[in-house]
């Protein structure tokens, strides 16, 4: 991934958003159709966020983040409405998984200073989240060698088409 | 030293010494999804370079979630598995057949099998000692490819379950107690595994619906030996041959275990709009309901359909209250026939659903209006769950909601027996 640095606005959401939050079940009729699914992307839990969100922003979250269903559509959603990682103190363990299969980084760190709306500047090397708005600086938990050898591949299916195999 | 079920299973699958927080490469032995992930799966298989299937006679497509479809953009989906199906040769059920759950304990699942299913309720079949979770599409289109996956090696929370459950109380009381308990995030990434003389006794419905649950606490797998009512229920499915022991070693080491004791377990309801936001049955008297829901991959099964039966036998619905049964798979829905289960909760004034998934995930048949309550026996009352942001949903037993059913309000199932 080289060096890479994430730059945006935080979103902010509180604890146990659920799959359903993030894209209800009731959409599952447009999840042939992912452009209009992504439309819906976390309605429930905040109604403006498709409206709002540019590409480069972050979602910040706090404890279980993604609990509930293993539709992959959740990440996907998040993905396509432009943001560039997740932040949780915690994370739902098939939401995790899901998020990096779909090449979004999903970080694990302490995210009560931070408020909607702060920008953040992100490295994923260093492990580092530095909050311009605030000038503080915190760092996430690093994610799993193994998985972070599928997100740098930008997610699952790339990482198995470009090795042949699962390799660890 | 002595391996966890999980451990000992990953180990088999993996053919390494797999202890808790090893990462392996586990060789798969199902592999499902579901009409609602299922065309998502397929394009992720589509989109890799190897596209013929690991095993076409252990991957199976199940057409449950909305079935029958109630729109043009979910039949088509239909149509995109069924061809799917027909172009690999792979297993494939269709609407009606049922929940992809139980039937995975009716037909597929084994005990020491690896399962893994695109469907956070894979974990039902940790009942029968497989280790089954549920994955996203990405993952299970490349168990569909490779046969084989990766696990982080869960540590184990053992659930110790000692003494009778009273009358009215049962497993699903148990497992939303539990929950209740250590909470939503309890055993994210961990396994639960079930113990005691509870356990030894407990039938497979039961098991079933405890397993189908462990998710509601993060855990990977919910796993319970496969034992000799493991080895009876295989039988009565007709297929005796494919039983086989899995017990933990009595030198297993655990994180954390945790004891039950259900003679004192009382009836209990999760409050919206978390699982874990759980109290006793009785304490939520005051609360109304407009709709009861019994069945699902949690609670469809023939001895729900019984049980809600005898409650509502020469009884009515309360006036008000919509009560709609749905059995989970067809085996269900035609021995509750014969029996005269579905014909007692219709003279009730229950309405009965063909075999699937129904409203559970707000797609159809029992979405809410604004504010409404639902008393279902499902396993999730997330907001926004069963359609409608702003309906209600209380989770409890199948005793619980057919005697709620007749009372219009939440009801101790004690006070009806």
């Amino acid at each position: 991934m080289g060096t890479t640095i994430l730059k945006g606005r935080a979103f902010k959401f509180g604890d146990g958003i659920s799959t359903d939050l993030i894209i209800a079940g009731k959409y599952a009729h447009l999840r042939s159709n992912l452009p209009e699914l992504a439309r819906h992307a976390m309605e429930d839990a905040n109604p403006d966020f498709v409206k709002r969100v540019k590409p480069g922003d972050f979602i910040v979250a706090g404890s279980n983040f993604g609990l509930g269903s293993s539709r992959e559509h959740a990440p996907l959603v998040i993905k396509m409405a432009g943001v560039s990682a997740i932040l949780a103190k915690s994370f739902a363990r098939i939401f995790f998984r899901n998020a990096i299969n779909q090449g979004v980084p999903a970080l694990i760190c302490p995210t009560d200073s931070i408020a909607d709306g702060d920008t953040l500047e992100i490295s994923l090397d260093e492990g580092t989240i530095h909050n311009i708005t605030r000038n503080e600086t915190y760092s996430f938990t690093r994610i799993p060698a193994a998985m972070l050898n599928i997100l740098n591949e930008g997610g699952l299916i790339p990482y198995i088409n470009k090795h042949g195999d699962l390799k660890l | 030293m002595g391996k966890t079920i999980s451990e000992k299973i990953l180990s088999n699958k993996s053919d390494s010494d797999a202890l808790a927080g090893d990462i392996v490469i586990s060789s798969v032995d199902l592999v499902f999804v579901q009409d609602t992930t299922g065309p998502l799966t397929i394009r992720q298989f589509k989109s890799g370079k190897k596209q013929t299937l690991a095993s076409p006679a252990r991957t199976a497509l199940f057409i449950d979630h909305a079935s029958p479809s109630p729109s043009r953009q979910l039949s088509n989906d239909h149509i995109f598995i069924r061809e799917f199906a027909a172009e690999t040769g792979c297993l494939l059920f269709d609407a009606g057949c049922g929940v992809c759950h139980q039937i995975v304990a009716e037909k597929l699942a084994r005990p020491g099998d690896v399962i893994v299913g695109a469907d956070s309720h894979t974990v039902t079949a940790g009942a029968m000692g497989a280790f089954a979770t549920g994955m996203g599409s990405s993952d299970v289109a490349v168990a569909m490819s490779l046969g084989k996956t990766w696990f982080r090696v869960p540590e184990t929370i053992r659930i110790d379950v000692t003494g009778k459950f009273s009358k009215g109380v049962g497993a699903k009381d148990l497992i939303l107690y539990l929950i209740g308990l250590i909470g939503a995030d309890g055993a994210t990434y961990k396994a639960l595994e079930f113990t005691g003389n509870t356990v030894a006794s407990m039938p497979m419905w039961q098991r079933l619906t405890i397993s189908n649950m462990a998710i509601e606490a993060g855990a990977k797998v919910g796993l319970f030996p496969s034992d000799h009512i493991t080895r009876e229920y295989l039988k009565k499915q007709g297929r005796k041959k494919e039983y086989t022991p899995v017990f933990a070693d009595s030198d297993a080491v655990y994180e954390r275990i945790i004891k039950v004791d259900t003679n004192s377990l009382e009836p209990m309801v999760a409050r919206p709009h978390t699982v874990d936001n759980t109290a006793t049955a009785r304490s939520l008297v005051d609360i109304k309901v407009d709709q009861v829901f019994i069945g699902t991959c949690t609670n469809g099964r023939l001895e729900d359909m019984a049980e809600a039966a005898s409650l509502l036998k020469n009884k009515k619905v309360h006036a008000g209250v919509r009560l709609i049964v749905c059995p989970a798979s067809r085996k269900i829905y035609t021995e509750s026939i014969k029996a005269g289960y579905l014909q007692t909760i219709a003279e009730a004034g229950g309405i009965i659903l063909p075999p699937g998934c129904a409203g559970c995930l707000g797609l159809h048949q029992g979405a809410l209006g604004d504010k409404e309550v639902c008393l279902s026996t499902a396993n999730r009352n997330f907001k926004g769950r069963m359609g409608n942001p702003e309906g209600l949903i209380y989770l409890a037993s199948t005793a619980t909601a057919a005697t709620s059913a007749l009372t219009g309000r939440i009801t101790d199932p004690r006070e009806a027996l």
